[in-house]
């Protein structure tokens, strides 16, 4: 592969991982921002908004890293894409846009209102716009799902001269591809909220700090946690599980690491591909389980990579495999602790059970490592096409771009992404430090009646 | 053609929205340094801008979306020609987001210094490489027969070269010009929503923008009829749209009008006017063509970069519907965001 195209899918691998690691929080607090000013306004106890205010700031730097990230991407499709985008911008534009016209305007003139209008405009006002920013933030990731949906599976299209032109809209925005990715990102952007609420909850009881608010984060970042791990696994993972297998067997057949065809195929657990010899070192396996979860027949047989030509695989399969093994095992992980600390919870240990609240704790980032290795998967696997099956990646790049150029705007995301995300830790750290609640004690309850963030 | 036309006219709204309303925080960032003297006085310029500030600019990538959507064709030949200036445009929209939103976290001197001049700094160049990338779509690309072109920063500063650059001396000239109007239209928008000294000064500067802005329009007009014969081949051909530059000209004359007689509103209003018929008269006198070559016959206009028939008459639906609730919530935004801010308002809310 050219150089400069491979130096354009590091381009936009890294700056698309970036970004990710902010919508997928801001997706998963806005529930929980609905959540706390639902408690606020039903028992009127303080702490809930304080709650809020705290978080309200969190997910507001969190969603301006997320803005300023995510506009090189709207941009990078025609920059270093340029023959995808004239190939298939009649269809893959049509949602491009309608996030921009449904979910951007709305999302971000609700969070001016969320952010600076409680105390001007009044409680229902503040209630009304939280839920509006949530419904922002997760129609955006709708848009951009059921763009990767059609990328992964095109459907709604006829063949024009040089070009793909759209046949039917309500196709293709509803493309069957979409709701198990949807549900299967939305759960995962839960998770990843979940694990960050209970983690610095579990932090503040850890430290005997703001243990009230702990007491708080811990209790709902561990009810919803446990719900959307589980959710996460089933329907939505085993959904979109099924819909690999059933539209896309090549993929499933490199993520698994199933090197050849196979009756009662096994699930591999751990161990190492070996691309060149086709076959997997050190490996251990579940026996059979791969075609049970596949076909619900344990003797089903499941296609191995010897059942594809050699130049429809895809072209990282090392790290599509470990991606896909990561996304899993940690999900895997995830059920098991969340599980364990709602047990404790239900039996009113939780809070005392400091070898849970460390484990939590360290957990808080782990959810950011699945949801990456999660879109590695789809995307590494959807390789070497990068409309499967109509056009391949080798044919969709900028034809006039040279490689220096590439290098030269990717050095220089990677500088100034470092600067952001220092920032963005020094921000995150010293918000989470000072805590929740009223740091002026005569202040009393006026906090609830206040905004979140000043100039 | 009647579709294709309609979404011309869509996008360019829609990036005529971009300009004015991005435009003013633009604008307040470039004369950031000067009008505000002191620690308060900074904040409050933050705060005047601080509710809308990443609204405005959801127009730029809500219009890079409809424009991607409606022309496929000229989405990709642009973005990936003008590759090194719109990477930094990105950069530099990353750092003035960031400078916006962390400048006020910490009280410690040198940070609130150093987020200040990136402030400053990124707004000062966005303004100008916003009209240096207006000046390249005036004066044209060396787009080739399968449209493709690359142009680098700058080759040897003509724009009548055949492997013209992005700065010439033209787009350099309607970068200034792009930097004093929005001075001038950001010096309205803060004359508008302070009071005091600030307020003061803002006025001051937007009276010395005024001036800057005229001589820069008499030159950039002059030059334009060289550099872009198409553009007076256009109204010639249609004299009705000889009412979007005399809709400019109203609003320069408006805008000095009106801030002498101490109505800042209608002088912020007048400066809109003035933006909004420049952009116009260029998009007017373009148009059919959307992105001009320097081989004419490679240009690429409304039919042949347009997305499919079906695409823009159903996009067309949703479009509507959609821009109808921006509209709703942007109105409904500014509404409540209304009248002058003061220091008050610049407490970090907390109590802290």
């Amino acid at each position: 592969m050219d150089p400069s195209i491979i130096l354009s899918r590091i381009h936009f691998a890294f700056t698309i991982g970036y970004h990710y690691l902010f919508p997928q929080l801001t997706m998963g607090l806005a529930l929980f921002l609905v959540l706390l000013k639902a408690l606020y306004l039903h028992t009127r106890d303080a702490r809930y908004n304080a709650s809020l205010h705290f978080w309200g700031k969190i997910f507001a730097i969190t969603f301006i890293a997320g803005v300023v990230t995510g506009i090189p991407m709207e941009f990078q499709f025609g920059t270093n894409w340029a023959r995808f985008s004239a190939y298939s911008g009649d269809i893959i534009a049509q949602m491009l846009a309608m996030e921009g016209a449904f979910a951007f305007f709305l999302e971000s003139a609700f969070l001016g209102l969320f952010l600076f209008g409680e105390q001007a405009f009044g409680q229902k006002i503040h209630f009304l716009s939280a839920i509006m920013v949530w419904i922002g933030t997760w129609a955006s990731g709708f848009f951009i799902v059921a763009t990767d949906a059609w990328l992964q599976h095109p459907v709604g299209y006829a063949v024009g001269v040089g070009r793909l032109e759209i046949a039917d809209y309500w196709k293709v925005l509803f493309n069957p591809w979409v709701t198990p990715q949807y549900l299967h990102t939305i759960s995962g952007a839960v998770i990843t909220g979940s694990f960050f609420m209970a983690g610095l909850g579990a932090y503040y009881v850890l430290a005997r700090q703001h243990q009230a608010y702990g007491r708080i984060f811990l209790a709902m970042g561990v009810i919803v946690g446990l719900l959307a791990s589980l959710f996460q696994l089933w329907p939505s993972g085993d959904l979109s599980g099924r819909q690999v297998a059933s539209m896309q067997p090549v993929k499933l057949a490199a993520m698994e690491g199933l090197f050849v065809t196979e009756a009662g195929a096994g699930i591999v657990i751990i161990g190492q591909p070996d691309i060149a010899q086709s076959k997997l070192d050190n490996p251990i396996i579940v026996p059979r389980a791969l075609s049970f979860l596949t076909y619900r027949n344990w003797s089903a047989s499941v296609k191995g990579l010897n059942s594809f030509p050699r130049d429809q695989w895809p072209d990282s399969i090392d790290l599509l495999y470990y991606s896909y093994h990561i996304m899993v095992g940690l999900g895997t992980i995830f059920i098991a602790i969340m599980g364990l600390a709602l047990l404790l919870l239900w039996r009113k240990k939780l809070f005392e059970t400091r070898w849970m609240l460390w484990i939590l704790m360290l957990a808080t980032p782990f959810p950011f490592i699945a949801n990456t290795a999660g879109w590695f998967t789809a995307e590494l696997g959807r390789q070497p096409w990068l409309i499967f099956g109509l056009l391949r990646t080798s044919q969709g790049s900028s034809p006039v771009l040279s490689s220096g150029n590439v290098l030269f705007t990717l050095l220089g995301f990677m500088g100034i992404y470092l600067l952001l995300g220092l920032l963005y830790v020094v921000l995150i750290v010293y918000d989470g430090l000072r805590g929740p609640g009223i740091h002026q004690p005569d202040q009393g309850d006026k906090d609830s009646e206040q905004g979140m963030i000043g100039y | 053609m009647l579709l294709q036309t309609i979404w011309f006219f869509m996008i360019a709204l829609m990036l005529c929205m971009y300009v004015l309303l991005d435009g003013f925080d633009l604008g307040a960032g470039i004369i950031h340094l000067l009008a505000a003297r002191d620690d308060q006085e900074r904040r409050l310029i933050l705060r005047a801008i601080g509710p809308v500030w990443d609204g405005n600019e959801v127009w730029l990538i809500a219009a890079a979306g409809t424009l991607f959507f409606a022309f496929p064709v000229l989405y990709a030949a642009s973005f990936s020609g003008f590759y090194l200036p719109l990477m930094i445009v990105l950069w530099l929209l990353i750092m003035r987001g960031v400078a916006i939103e962390l400048r006020s976290r910490f009280s410690h001197p040198l940070w609130r210094t150093f987020w200040d001049t990136t402030f400053f700094l990124g707004s000062t160049l966005l303004a100008i490489f916003f009209g240096a990338a207006l000046g390249n779509v005036i004066r044209g690309v060396p787009l080739d027969a399968s449209r493709n072109f690359f142009e680098p920063l700058w080759t040897n500063f003509s724009p009548f070269s055949a492997t013209p650059g992005i700065l010439d001396w033209y787009t350099s000239l309607i970068g200034l010009m792009a930097l004093v109007t929005l001075l001038m239209h950001g010096a309205n928008y803060i004359s508008v929503k302070t009071s005091g000294d600030l307020h003061v000064r803002a006025r001051y500067l937007a009276s010395i923008g005024w001036w800057a802005t005229l001589v820069l329009t008499i030159l950039s007009s002059v030059a334009t009829y060289f550099v872009q014969p198409q553009i007076k081949a256009g109204f010639t051909a249609r004299p009705w749209g000889e009412i979007f530059p005399l809709l400019a000209l109203a609003g320069l004359v408006g805008t000095r009008y009106w801030s002498h007689a101490g109505q800042d509103l209608l002088a912020f209003f007048a400066s809109c006017a003035f933006i909004l018929g420049l952009l116009l008269s260029t998009a007017f006198g373009l148009y059919p063509t959307v992105l001009p070559a320097v081989k004419p016959a490679y240009s690429l206009t409304i039919s042949n970069a347009s997305a499919s028939q079906y695409g823009l008459s159903v996009g067309l639906i949703w479009w509507s519907i959609g821009i109808l609730l921006a509209i709703f919530y942007f109105a409904f935004t500014y509404r409540l965001f209304w009248g002058k801010v003061n220091p008050a308002d610049t407490q970090e809310q907390l109590g802290h």
